[in-house]
């Protein structure tokens, strides 16, 4: 059975927690004793009504305050998919919990609300999800109730966002008029909108096509983990490396190089806890055993030799700063990608992003939580990488905080500066 | 790929980390199906070669034998490196005050032993078979779940997580707990566990046992750790655990379900969550596991 992240972004008040309450509850995934909970939970408030969103809002501050601060991840399942959802927190100030969630999706559901239209949040999230090359977008157009859901309010947004989606390249986007509060194109088919004849929600997340999303026809790229070496004496000579295929294939007899060494070898054994394969693809986790004495340790970086990756010392990527310490042109950091970490320094901070216009400001020499910048970074040692549009594994990094040791940066890289 | 295979990659990857990452991890071990499922990804991430970490257990001393047993069978098995700890030697030499009372448990004591043992072996990363549909709160937690020197966990504060990119550098004193089961389902364990044809306790299985029927749950009278009182009924009938955790804390279900197959069936009908069914320990406040976390719980 095939497995679908997927990630609920949009404004604060657009609906997002309740949308994933509907689709739990009517897709029968809620549990007695956890719909009882809610059930006690909203009768202690005001309105009396049952309130799906205290389904995902686990955190005391949250109910309190009745938003999402954190990511919360919830399962589920129909007869043809698994599902983990990525419920993200829509306020701007904890963005970077929503790309902390992003990040793993296949998915993202942007809601709009159907009063406002596309707004600054739907632009901005917009943006994070084309950045981290989500492959598929559903707008979920929400709230439809309170629009007496007129095809016209739905054409009109369809129309917005198709501009902004122009803007982004990006794609696929599928387009759902919905109400999550009545249930209406969620699991079940609305009566109020027989003007539309697409899928519901959940008829889409069931069927949308997956097969290319974990990179196995992309190059073979394998980070070295760790070294298994038993050093005992039946099993002496035994070197395995320990990793995940993160892309493309690995056929026993194949070439390989290392970076960023960039000695060569050839593959003598795949394995699987013991058991030996001809050949494996991502997003396998496996154990490689190559034919020469190769210094190979963790950190390293494993790749077919018939397509290589950049290395280099100077990066070019955009990046998305998470940090309230400011970042700045000369500021030293950590940068890890896959199992390597090096020290690196800002050279450049090429443009700006407008989260919202998307316009592109230079001249800039330092950016705030949450900014979206395009900067060139210099390292120490040499990194080996694919460009993050191309490869999701091998082209994304994360910055972290010398001192605080927190990562503050998500990093998308671009090619050598 | 099938779902399984993917859940078992992850986990794998996330153990792979932690033995690359740290110095002195542990891998936290209670003899529940969540734990066995962990010794199980780590043979498969780590052999031929010996784990990068000892198995450490937090014993309340009020466990089910069989689970201790198994534990103490596995650990032999496998020729790993068990340790044990024992939350009455902390009562003893820090002068706990014990919960008493009609449903005491020492399910909350288990964090100061816990904490110390991390002390003790200067634990950087400890390894535990937490999931995220569990309970609302683990609902929230990263994979790499940084705690400080105080074992607290805090939930505003928490690192971003990117793609599979696992940061764990920690200062000196602070200590990461890692969940390599994070998105894995109830149900997706018990299918592992049948696919992989991996052993459990036989309390997992329906059996039958003498009960105290309390506040509408099936409390096992093994080990007089539940003390009845005059109005308690004592009752035999035919259960099997859900959850396995502390005796105090973990109420039995009625089942005739004898096989995995049967399990599994009783489970994917069921309309009650895991802790909900089994768990005390959770229901006393809306908020309680992130309490519990908040001072140090895993």
């Amino acid at each position: 059975m095939d497995l679908l992240r997927f990630i609920t972004a949009g404004s604060v008040d657009d609906g997002k927690s309740t949308l994933i309450g509907r689709l739990l509850y009517d897709s029968k995934s809620i549990l007695v004793d956890q719909l009882e909970a809610i059930e006690r939970a909203s009768k202690s408030r005001d309105d009396g009504e049952i309130d799906l969103a205290l389904l995902t809002d686990g955190l005391r501050s949250e109910r309190e305050q009745g938003i999402t601060i954190d990511v919360a991840y919830r399962y589920f399942q129909t007869p043809k998919r698994k599902f983990i959802i990525v419920d993200a927190p829509g306020h701007i100030q904890y963005t970077r919990n929503m790309v902390t969630g992003a990040s793993n999706c296949q998915l993202a559901i942007v809601l709009v609300d159907a009063r406002h239209g596309v707004v600054e949040q739907t632009r901005r999230h917009s943006l994070i999800a084309s950045l981290l090359g989500i492959p598929h977008i559903v707008v979920a157009v929400n709230k439809m109730d309170l629009v007496d859901y007129s095809q016209d309010v739905f054409s009109d947004i369809c129309i917005q966002y198709a501009d902004l989606a122009k803007k982004l390249n990006v794609e696929q986007v599928t387009y759902i008029p919905m109400s999550a509060l009545n249930g209406d194109n969620v699991v079940d088919r609305s009566g109020a909108m027989p003007w539309y004849d697409g899928s519901t929600l959940l008829e889409h997340l069931e069927t949308v096509e997956l097969s290319n999303d974990f990179g196995v026809q992309l190059p073979g790229r394998f980070p070295v983990q760790y070294v298994i070496r038993p050093q005992t004496a039946e099993l002496h000579d035994y070197r395995g490396y320990a990793g995940k295929i993160t892309s493309g294939t690995f056929h026993k007899g194949d070439t390989i190089t290392v970076f960023p060494s960039g000695e060569t070898s050839t593959i003598d054994a795949i394995e699987i806890a013991g058991n030996h394969l001809d050949m494996a693809e991502a997003p396998q986790s496996v154990v490689l055993h190559l034919s020469s004495d190769v210094d190979i340790s963790r950190g390293d970086l494993i790749v077919r030799s018939d397509a290589l990756p950049t290395s280099s010392q100077t990066v070019e990527a955009m990046l998305c700063w998470m940090d309230t310490k400011e970042f700045k042109v000369g500021n030293k950091y950590v940068l890890q990608v896959g199992t390597a970490r090096t020290r690196c320094s800002v050279r450049e901070i090429a443009y700006q992003l407008n989260v919202n216009t998307y316009e592109e400001t230079e001249d800039v020499d330092s950016l705030k939580l949450n900014d979206m910048a395009k900067i060139v970074l210099r390292t120490a040692q040499p990194i080996s990488f694919d460009s993050y549009q191309q490869n999701r594994a091998t082209g994304g990094a994360i910055l972290i905080d010398e001192t605080s040791n927190v990562t503050v940066g998500a990093l998308m890289l671009i090619g050598e500066a | 790929m099938d779902y399984l295979d993917q859940l078992e990659s992850e986990a794998i990857h996330i153990m792979r980390e932690v033995a690359g990452q740290f110095e002195r991890p542990a891998l936290l071990f209670s003899g529940g199906k969540d734990s066995i499922t962990l010794v199980h990804l780590a043979l498969k991430a780590f052999r031929p070669g010996k784990f990068p970490f000892p198995l450490v257990h937090i014993d309340t001393g009020h466990n089910f034998q069989e689970a201790l047993d198994f534990r103490d069978d596995l650990a032999n098995c496998i020729g790993e490196k068990l340790i044990v700890r024992y939350v009455e030697d902390t009562i003893r030499t820090k002068k706990l005050k014990e919960p008493t009372g009609r449903n005491a448990t020492r399910n909350g004591l288990q964090t100061f032993t816990l904490l110390d043992t991390i002390e003790e072996f200067e634990f950087d990363a400890c390894i535990g078979g937490a999931r995220r549909d569990e309970e609302k709160a683990r609902a929230k937690e990263r994979v790499f779940s940084v705690r400080d020197e105080f074992g607290s966990w805090d939930p505003k504060r928490q690192r971003p997580e990117l793609w599979n990119l696992y940061n764990g550098r920690i200062h000196k004193g602070e200590n990461v707990r890692v969940f390599p089961i994070s998105n894995w389902t109830e149900l997706d364990v018990w299918n592992y566990i049948r696919r992989e044809k991996i052993d459990l306790p036989s309390i997992y299985f329906a059996h039958e046992r003498e009960l105290i029927v309390r506040d509408g749950k099936l409390m096992a009278t093994a080990g007089g750790v539940i003390k009845p009182e005059a109005d308690d009924q004592i009752v035999t009938r035919q259960v099997r655990f859900r959850t396995v955790g502390d005796i105090s804390c973990t109420a039995a279900s009625p089942s005739e379900a004898a096989t995995l197959d049967a399990v599994i069936d009783e489970i994917q009908a069921t309309r009650i969550s895991e802790r909900g069914e089994t768990r005390m320990d959770d229901q006393l406040s809306e908020a309680a596991m992130e309490d519990r976390k908040k001072g140090g719980y895993f």
